[in-house]
């Protein structure tokens, strides 16, 4: 129908509706032009100084020997950094955790996400109240969920999980509940379950958002048709939330994959729990190798850049959808 | 066919032009709801456990299997309080405030020349400030920490508002913009034939529709500048170390703290938790920076 090209949006009403000779013209262009950028350039330049300028930076301390510690070795050393990037065994593990975690909790809270979404699209007495409690663990601020989750939940003494066992155990008369020791023998998993209680809100306001966009008429003709609900689900509904499943998912990727507060206070690393934010805020705060932790920020960007450029597509296709291109 | 180029711009429903409103899923098993409520209450159940706690002694709050009837007392928070928890308080505040402040006055002009008279190549502009938000924060943390340190300006809450400015500067313009594309250009044109200047158009035309976005758009970005714990653990110290990191002193204490833990969750939650609830139909648009409505 309509295409928003530069050239075509260029057009105004102004310049619709008055007459311009044709040499004029060129010019008056090209001075409307420069008067609609005025209000755009304080963001813009702000926005390139403020990210782009520290990034160039991390890739020159990234070729050099830069360590706090020993100002007198100063100098560039090429590639030496990314070679103990790669080479470092604990470097790798921490590139298999934050896959694992990220993974881990996009998948799940996907999953739930979905399902409490197609729950809270039905009717039912108390939906909003429902729905407001189902918002309220990602209105946590993540620290405090994170000390919530270790001394409150998890906590093998007298945490609410394990409380919950005692009190499950006491109703059917026995005495020695299970009482893992959450945090020290299944760290990974600990951490886990506080960002998917976190997360899974935050997919299921997305894919509730494109559930009650669902063309209503379409799932009508086809109950009328006699469709069973599975085949509604499968050839209709899941269909429709594709997108918002990608769009979820890959929100959810760059996010999560910078997971720092909640590994920081649950376990602070240790037990394998280190991922890459964590990992380079330790190289940088206390091994104080600059040069090192600058190369592991140019490894965790440029992977972040492959999740990204899916990302982008994902929302640019929402986007033309809605501009109606 | 000329209102065309811009009703593209304003024609703003993600649902698209055709498909209505559906109304929920009728009636069902009311199975269903009970369904719906038992999730609701397991995952609203940890942070009533903690509000419930927050009351209690730090006996009561340590038992197990829990007491969930013990006796309500304020004893938790008085702990919190004692411990000298307003600067960080009242450091966040500032952050928050100044940076979403800032953030408005660059994203609202930025969001205007992208949508209602929008700059040549305007897509590129917007998917360039996208791209932003996907640079991990932990990438350009070293510069900043060598930066701010030659400067003297580490452990200064001035640095940090920039930081939070700019970490928030994208998702408001692409919110931003998601609220101004539904200004009526019609009505701007009509207006405009009609003599109106500038300041009466953007009054009676622009105003309704950007207010309420202004409002969700500034809840957002409090929220993301309010949790933000990296930035702030890494470039501040004693002066102007914020809630989040003045959180993090709880993360190793030994012994009775249950309760004053969950005091301490509870009231630097707080803000968050009332922004949230206010803006809720508004907060999944801005976490999906304006892609979903």
């Amino acid at each position: 129908m309509t295409t928003a090209t530069p050239a075509a949006s260029e057009l105004t009403p102004e310049q619709r509706t008055t007459y311009q000779a044709p040499q004029g013209q060129a010019a008056r262009d090209r001075r409307e032009a420069r008067r609609r950028r005025i209000p755009l350039l304080p963001a813009l330049v702000f926005t390139i100084a403020a990210t782009q300028l520290p990034f160039l930076a991390t890739i020159v301390i990234s070729f050099m020997d830069y360590r706090a510690l020993r100002p007198d070795q100063r100098g560039f050393t090429g590639f030496d950094n990314y070679v103990q990037v790669f080479t470092n065994p604990a470097i790798r593990q921490a590139v298999l955790t934050t896959i694992l975690l990220t993974a881990t909790v996009v998948i799940v809270s996907l999953i739930l996400g979905t399902a409490i979404a197609l729950l809270l699209d039905r009717k039912f007495i108390g939906r909003g109240a429902v729905r407001t409690m189902m918002i309220a663990p990602f209105l946590v601020v993540p620290v405090a969920s994170a000390l919530l989750w270790k001394h409150g939940i998890l906590n093998s003494g007298y945490g609410l999980i394990n409380g919950v066992l005692t009190w499950i155990w006491s109703l059917f008369g026995c005495s020695n509940p299970p009482q893992p020791q959450w945090l020290s023998d299944y760290p990974l998993v600990s951490i886990e379950l506080s960002l998917i209680w976190q997360w899974t809100p935050f997919m299921m306001l997305i894919l509730l958002a494109g559930l009650q966009s669902k063309p209503g008429d379409v799932v009508e003709a086809a109950r009328m048709d006699g469709a069973g609900a599975w085949q509604i689900f499968r050839y209709i509904t899941f269909p429709h939330l594709r997108r918002y499943l990608e769009l979820g998912g890959l929100l959810g990727s760059i996010y999560i994959v910078q997971a720092f507060d909640s590994v920081f206070i649950m376990t602070a690393g240790a037990l394998g729990t280190a991922n890459l934010p964590y990992t380079i805020y330790a190289t940088f705060f206390q091994q104080q190798n600059y040069g090192l932790a600058s190369a592991q920020g140019v490894v965790v960007v440029i992977g972040t850049i492959i999740i990204a450029t899916f990302a982008l597509r994902t929302v640019s296709s929402l986007f033309d959808e809605e501009t109606g291109r | 066919m000329s209102t065309h180029t811009n009703s593209a711009v304003a024609a703003t429903s993600f649902k698209g032009p055709r498909m209505k409103r559906r109304t929920p899923e009728q009636g069902g098993h009311p199975a269903w709801g009970i369904a719906a409520w038992a999730v609701g209450l397991l995952f609203a159940a940890p942070v009533l456990f903690m509000v419930l706690t927050s009351f209690h002694s730090e006996t009561d709050a340590a038992t197990n299997p829990p007491s969930l009837l013990a006796p309500l007392t304020l004893d938790g928070y008085r702990s919190f309080f004692a411990g000298q928890p307003w600067p960080p308080l009242i450091n966040s505040l500032t952050a928050s405030v100044v940076s979403t402040l800032l953030v408005l006055v660059l994203a609202v002009p930025a969001a205007y020349a992208l949508s209602i008279k929008p700059v040549e190549k305007w897509t590129d502009v917007l998917f360039f400030f996208l791209s932003t938000k996907f640079l991990p924060i932990v990438a350009g943390l070293l510069p900043l920490y060598l930066f701010a340190n030659s400067v003297g300006v580490l452990d200064n809450i001035s640095f940090l508002v920039l930081l939070y400015t700019s970490m928030n500067l994208p998702i408001a313009v692409w919110m931003m913009r998601s609220f101004l594309a539904e200004v009526p250009v019609e009505m701007m044109e009509a207006a405009q034939l009609d003599g109106a200047g500038l300041i009466t158009m953007l009054r009676s035309v622009v105003a309704p529709v950007a207010l309420p976005g202004i409002a969700a758009t500034s809840l957002i970005c409090f929220i993301f500048s309010w949790n933000e714990l990296l930035l702030a653990r890494t470039l501040t110290s004693t002066v102007a170390s914020t809630s989040p990191v003045f959180l993090t002193s709880f993360a190793t204490s030994q012994g009775l703290f249950l309760a004053q833990v969950c005091a301490a969750a509870v009231v630097i939650s707080l803000p968050v938790l009332a922004a949230g609830f206010a803006a809720q139909d508004k907060l999944v648009q801005g976490l999906s920076l304006g892609a979903v409505k």
